[in-house]
């Protein structure tokens, strides 16, 4: 992973509350196995008409939303599934950060996972980027935890102190975890399985 | 010491090392692995040249991409071929058992590792895949996660996790005929929200959960994540117990008498206090459907779909007036009596044997009507031979279902068997998102005598009417 740095972006607007991740790649892209190219179906069934191609309506598919490396979602963005390939398909069509009232908890943890922010507003800053619209600018500050809104004023967002060390270095948790191998030996010892799956049934 | 709550007293136990303002390690005691969300963790050992720590803390299954048809048949999509054998090659050199087709044991990833005894309380459970809560009706920690923490349980058997609240449910009283554990969850959804239970882990307790046998405790628990919830827990009694004996990874003679006595530790201490808490009146709930484009889109089978008028202007009423528009729903309609085209009983929530006799139930004698397509999909190799042993598939069968093999099928639309274009099916998956169950597919979530009962009607159906 690269650092994450700070960056001003163009918004992409998309007023819908519960954005589930269905929504933001259908199940039927997931027979993949690899991360690339998943931003192609971002959205796919709401992006593309039944003939393949771009539905002008779209909020995505607005010349206004072009080139937007942040998008704005509803409340409680990212619902349903674990799926990884929801931050890998919206990092893959060019976002670096959601920003909504909410998101849901695995959609949320795997956004930080893959260098995408989730960036949680209050109700008054969402409505100000919503009547925004697409194509206003902001700037997104993790180091500061500051967004910096279309009007110039600055407003804050919350995040946990470890993920937002991993993102600006560019180092991933896997690493960090692989430090204790001897504490988990040490677990493992006075915490035995009950059973090993590899037994036959 | 400080009461505890039966999600603080697993917590507690699986900590292996915190340090000051970092997330704990939390120790993970089994990882159930299958082909959809583990291809790209597979890759990332190989890349950073690791290995699986605990292969006997692992199994894996192919559920979500393989057909229900013949299997006999090669997979006819190369790409989903591709993905199923990925999986083989991939616990083949990292030491994992597989439990494959044919093996007796392949199943939807939910299904097949109760069945085998592998949930045993106070454990922690992951897998990548949000249903993962199902198992937490065993009173054990699971929970679904990305691929990116896939791969970090293969290779260390611990996670970065910080605790979450408690909320409880309490599910008072006793349910009525035709109400299922499928109705007491959708009717909690519909009451908290799809974002009721974020940040949260819920236990459920109260009478009417505690008259529920493991299979509709596990229906409950597996749509936790509905409510956004990470996991569900149930504390563990004597169902539970007789649920778990003689199964193959259960404990045997003197350590099945040490297991008990140790699994009867994990219940929330009487005075624990809770973050949130919620009751359910669950002698007052009737059969529930969903109408919209989300979980908690849910009314009672007798009710009629919400009008937007009667919400104010915002993204709220915007979203009703979506779902209607997709749904093909008239505001106030009676739901009773919605045409439907399909009807699919299946899935990690209502795809056990329990519930496929009780669709058998509603069955047994008669016919669907001849504009509905059934699938009747049991949710592993050992449910459809018990089924089959008991005569079900016949009975299925015989009122014009289709019978087929087991797998997710039609709950998501990625192995063929899907929905067409404004087709509307009662389903008794767990999410009726826009397209879930195939693109401009409408789907009513019921539980499975409400599905049974549909199928015959040919319409959106009550199911004490066919009691």
């Amino acid at each position: 992973m690269k650092p994450f740095t700070t960056f001003e972006s163009a918004l992409a607007v998309l007023p819908m509350d519960n954005i589930d991740t269905d929504q933001i790649i259908p199940a039927r892209f997931l027979k993949t196995t690899t991360k690339e190219g998943l931003g192609l179906q971002l959205f796919h069934d709401w992006r593309y008409g039944k003939d393949g191609a771009p539905k002008g309506d779209f909020p995505l598919n607005r010349p206004e939303a072009k080139g937007a490396e942040v998008l704005v979602g509803g409340d409680n963005f990212g619902c349903g599934s674990s799926r990884e390939h929801a931050p890998w398909a919206l990092t893959d069509a060019g976002f670096r950060a959601v920003v909504s009232t909410s998101f849901a908890d695995i959609f949320y943890g795997n956004s930080l996972k893959n260098a995408l922010l989730p960036i949680k507003v209050t109700a008054d800053v969402h409505r100000q980027l919503l009547a925004a619209g697409s194509g206003a600018r902001v700037k997104v500050d993790l180091e500061h935890q500051t967004l910096t809104l279309p009007d110039g004023s600055t407003t804050t967002f919350p995040v946990d102190a470890f993920p937002k060390r991993c993102m600006l270095l560019g180092v991933d948790e896997l690493g960090y975890l692989l430090q204790f191998s001897q504490e988990i030996d040490g677990f493992e010892a006075g915490h035995q399985a009950g059973f090993d799956t590899r037994a036959k049934v | 010491m400080t009461a505890r709550t039966l999600y603080d007293k697993i917590w507690d136990e699986h900590i292996v090392a915190q340090r000051p303002d970092e997330p704990a390690l939390l120790y993970i005691d089994l990882q159930l692995v299958h082909e959809v969300t583990s291809p790209q963790a597979f890759e990332g050992l190989r890349q950073r040249g690791l290995k699986v720590r605990r292969p006997d803390r692992t199994i894996a299954t192919i559920d979500h991409s393989i057909p229900t048809t013949d299997r006999s048949l090669p997979i006819a999509d190369p790409i989903a071929a591709k993905q199923v054998a990925q999986l083989g090659v991939n616990c083949a050199e990292f030491g994992l058992p597989l439990m494959a087709p044919g093996s007796g044991h392949q199943g939807v990833v939910h299904v097949f590792s109760p069945e085998l005894g592998l949930i045993q309380p106070g454990m922690t459970l992951v897998c990548g895949d949000s249903h993962t809560a199902t198992h937490g009706a065993f009173g054990v920690l699971a929970f679904g996660i990305g691929t990116s923490q896939v791969e970090m349980v293969l290779a260390t058997q611990c996670l970065l996790q910080q605790p979450s609240r408690n909320l409880r449910v309490n599910v008072t009283g006793r349910l009525k005929p035709g109400v299922t554990a499928k109705d007491v969850i959708l009717a909690l959804i519909a009451k908290i929200g799809v974002g009721g239970g974020t940040g949260c882990v819920i236990e459920y307790s109260g009478e009417a959960i505690r008259g529920l046998s493991m299979e509709g405790r596990m229906t409950i628990s597996n749509m936790s994540i509905e409510a956004g919830a990470r996991a569900g827990l149930v504390a563990p009694d004597e169902v539970t117990f007789a649920y778990l004996k003689d199964r193959a990874f259960a404990p045997k003679g003197a350590a099945w008498d040490a297991a008990v006595a140790r699994w009867r530790t994990y219940v929330s201490d009487e005075d624990a206090v809770f973050d949130q808490e919620v009751t359910l009146d669950g002698s007052a709930l009737e059969p529930m459907i969903t109408f919209g484009t989300n979980p908690a889109m849910g009314i009672p089978i007798t009710g009629s779909v919400p009008e937007p008028a009667a919400l104010q202007a915002g993204v709220e009423r915007d979203s009703l007036v979506k779902a209607l528009a997709y749904m093909g729903m008239a505001p106030g309609q009676a739901i009773l009596g919605h045409p439907i085209d399909v009807v699919f009983v299946g899935s990690c929530t209502n795809g056990r044997i329990e519930d496929l006799r009780a669709a058998a139930g509603v069955l047994k004698d008669r016919k669907v009507s001849p504009k509905v397509r059934v699938l009747i999909v049991p949710g592993s190799e050992v449910v459809k031979k018990i089924a089959e042993a008991e005569g079900l598939d016949k009975i299925f069968l015989a009122a014009g279902a289709e019978w087929r093999e087991a797998g997710c099928s039609m709950c998501l639309a990625m192995n063929g068997d899907m929905l067409q274009p404004g087709q509307t099916s009662v389903s008794t998956s767990n999410r009726n998102f826009e397209g879930r169950q195939g693109p401009g597919g409408r789907t009513l979530l019921a539980s499975p005598i409400t599905a049974a009962a549909s199928a015959i009607a040919g319409v959106v159906a009550d199911p004490r009417s066919f009691a």
